[in-house]
């Protein structure tokens, strides 16, 4: 194999570039990105970034490390069409072969039809949150679509630093999809004691020059409002080329799509999630680079093993580190520890531990999840210390 | 410029030349070190940049950052009196001349 192709210059196209170098692959690594520049990360966008405005901080290499690591990164270059007969892909006139070809695309923010939507910001790329920290000059009224964790981790932000906040919830709790109820109730308090105004059930249905208007007809006065209602992947490309697509790329547990000389990993892949079989799409920085890895193992023929990596998570928000561990499904139950920890359980299986500042346990969780299965009557056992069971 | 030396696990050494301000995780990522891999960029969030620091150092690089215990305790690698997260040590002109070991496994 001598050339590999990478689309989309995120955290996990970069990821699978270098670990293609440190697995020992000497062909050629061509990453292209869309976005201007290089790559960079997204979690502090929402987080430190909006406080700082250092955007240095975010690159994830210097210029110097591609040249160094002979990859040859093209950024500001968006990858228009895959001919999968001919194993080339197109953007513009340019066409680049592969042998092996990494779909990395990531996701971009959903725009639901709500009328006067262009009015709202989004907060994806750089470019976007260098946008909204510009809005934020001064004291302004913030109101955010949807309390998910970007909207939440914004809408903290934004609070610390002494704007007026309110968060449109269309779902009867914050982070629903991610979190067990307790820690979405946890954490509505934390925002309400910031000062920040929550509406729940609470689906916006206009946008106007003076705020948001809610369903139930309440308007709510904005000088700034933030889109944060969740993401579609960038499944296009693949699509067109042929390759199923349900709600991501799909892929199997190799991380390759129906086509050999394909694979795709990161936010933009639907992979069978390996405790369920279920197929799951992540969006995370383990997920982007665990994928990477494993691609990058199997294409350099050091390991077989089908994906099997423990997903972890984080957020901040104000003085709240949230960490999980696992990965549970939203009617999975759960039973609070003393100490605060939400344990998740699939039937009797523990599927994912909830921790709030409390690293401790979040770090054992993951080791022990990857283990074998652990029993609801075994951690009971211990008085719910994970590191005894 | 402050100088650093990886010492990998396999004794292979690697001296880079680190921005002041920088971190020794950054740096290593920086200048295509492996051995440490960062995950999470420094948000202490992980235990991916482990490293140990050389005995000669260790006063100079102090004591840990609030946190750094419970993150360490699930590293990869053995955990020693000198083990350090490296996204929480920062390059200063005091640490010219820094020696770190590169544990064998961070993930
Ligand atoms: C504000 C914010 C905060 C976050 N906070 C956290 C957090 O705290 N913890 C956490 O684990 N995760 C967090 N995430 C999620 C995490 O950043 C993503 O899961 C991760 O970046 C996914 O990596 P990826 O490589 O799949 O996609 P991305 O990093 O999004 O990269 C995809 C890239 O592909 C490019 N691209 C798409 N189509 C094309 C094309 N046709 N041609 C060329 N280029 C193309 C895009 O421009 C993009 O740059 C956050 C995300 C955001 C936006």
């Amino acid at each position: 194999m001598d050339n590999i192709v990478i689309v989309g210059a995120g955290q996990g196209g970069l990821q699978a570039a270098i670990s293609l170098r440190q697995d020992g692959f000497t062909g050629r690594i061509t990453l292209i990105g869309g976005e201007e520049g290089l790559p960079y990360q997204r979690p502090p966008l929402s987080k430190a970034y909006l406080k700082t405005g250092d955007a240095g901080a975010l690159r994830l290499r210097p210029a110097s490390f591609f040249a160094k690591a002979g990859i040859d990164l093209i950024g500001g270059l968006w990858v228009d069409h895959i001919d999968r007969n001919a194993q080339t892909v197109m953007a513009g006139d340019r066409v680049f072969p592969y042998d092996h070809l990494i779909l990395a695309t990531g996701t971009r923010n959903l725009r639901p039809p709500i009328p006067g939507l262009d009015r709202a910001l989004d907060l994806r790329t750089l470019q976007d949150a260098s946008r909204l920290r510009a809005a934020l000059d001064r004291p302004k009224r913030c109101a955010v679509i949807g309390g998910g964790f970007i909207g939440l981790e914004f809408a903290a932000v934004a609070a610390g630093l002494g704007h007026d906040v309110t968060i449109a919830e269309a779902a009867p709790r914050l982070m629903a999809r991610a979190v067990s109820p307790a820690m979405s109730e946890r954490f509505h308090a934390l925002h309400r004691d910031l000062g920040t105004t929550l509406h729940l059930n609470a689906p916006v249905t206009d946008v106007t020059e003076d705020g948001i208007t809610l369903q139930d007809g309440s308007a709510i006065g904005a000088d700034v409002v933030l889109l944060a209602a969740g993401v579609r992947p960038n499944t296009h490309l693949a699509k067109v080329a042929g390759l199923p697509v349900e709600n991501g790329i799909v892929v199997d547990a190799f991380l390759l799509t129906n086509d050999p000389a394909i694979s795709a990993l990161g936010d933009c892949a639907v992979f069978p999630n390996p405790n369920t079989g279920q197929p799951v799409r992540l969006e995370s920085v383990q997920a982007a680079t665990d994928h990477a890895r494993l691609i990058s193992r199997r294409i350099t023929g050091k390991s077989r093993d089908p994906y099997a990596a423990v997903p972890w998570f984080w957020s901040d928000q104000a003085d709240a580190k949230l960490q999980i561990a696992g990965l549970a499904a939203p009617d999975d139950e759960a039973l609070a520890g003393a100490d605060g920890t939400i344990w998740r359980f699939a039937g009797d299986r523990l599927s994912a531990v909830e921790t709030v500042n409390n690293a401790k346990t979040h770090m054992q969780a993951r080791k022990r999840l990857a283990g074998v299965p652990i029993d609801r009557a075994a951690l009971f056992g211990t008085g719910f210390d994970i590191s005894a069971v | 410029m402050v100088k650093v030396t990886y010492v990998a696990a396999d004794g292979t050494e690697t001296i880079v030349d680190a921005d002041e301000g920088s971190t020794v995780m950054q740096t290593a990522l920086d200048n295509s070190v492996d051995g440490i891999v960062g995950e999470c960029g420094g948000a202490m969030m992980c235990a991916t940049c482990h490293c140990y620091v050389d005995d000669a150092w260790s006063d100079k690089t102090g004591p840990r950052q609030d946190g750094e215990d419970d993150m360490l305790e699930c590293a990869a690698d053995a955990v020693k009196p000198s083990s350090r997260l490296s996204c929480q040590i920062k390059l200063t002109d005091a640490l010219d001349g820094l020696v770190v070991h590169l544990p064998q496994d961070q993930v």
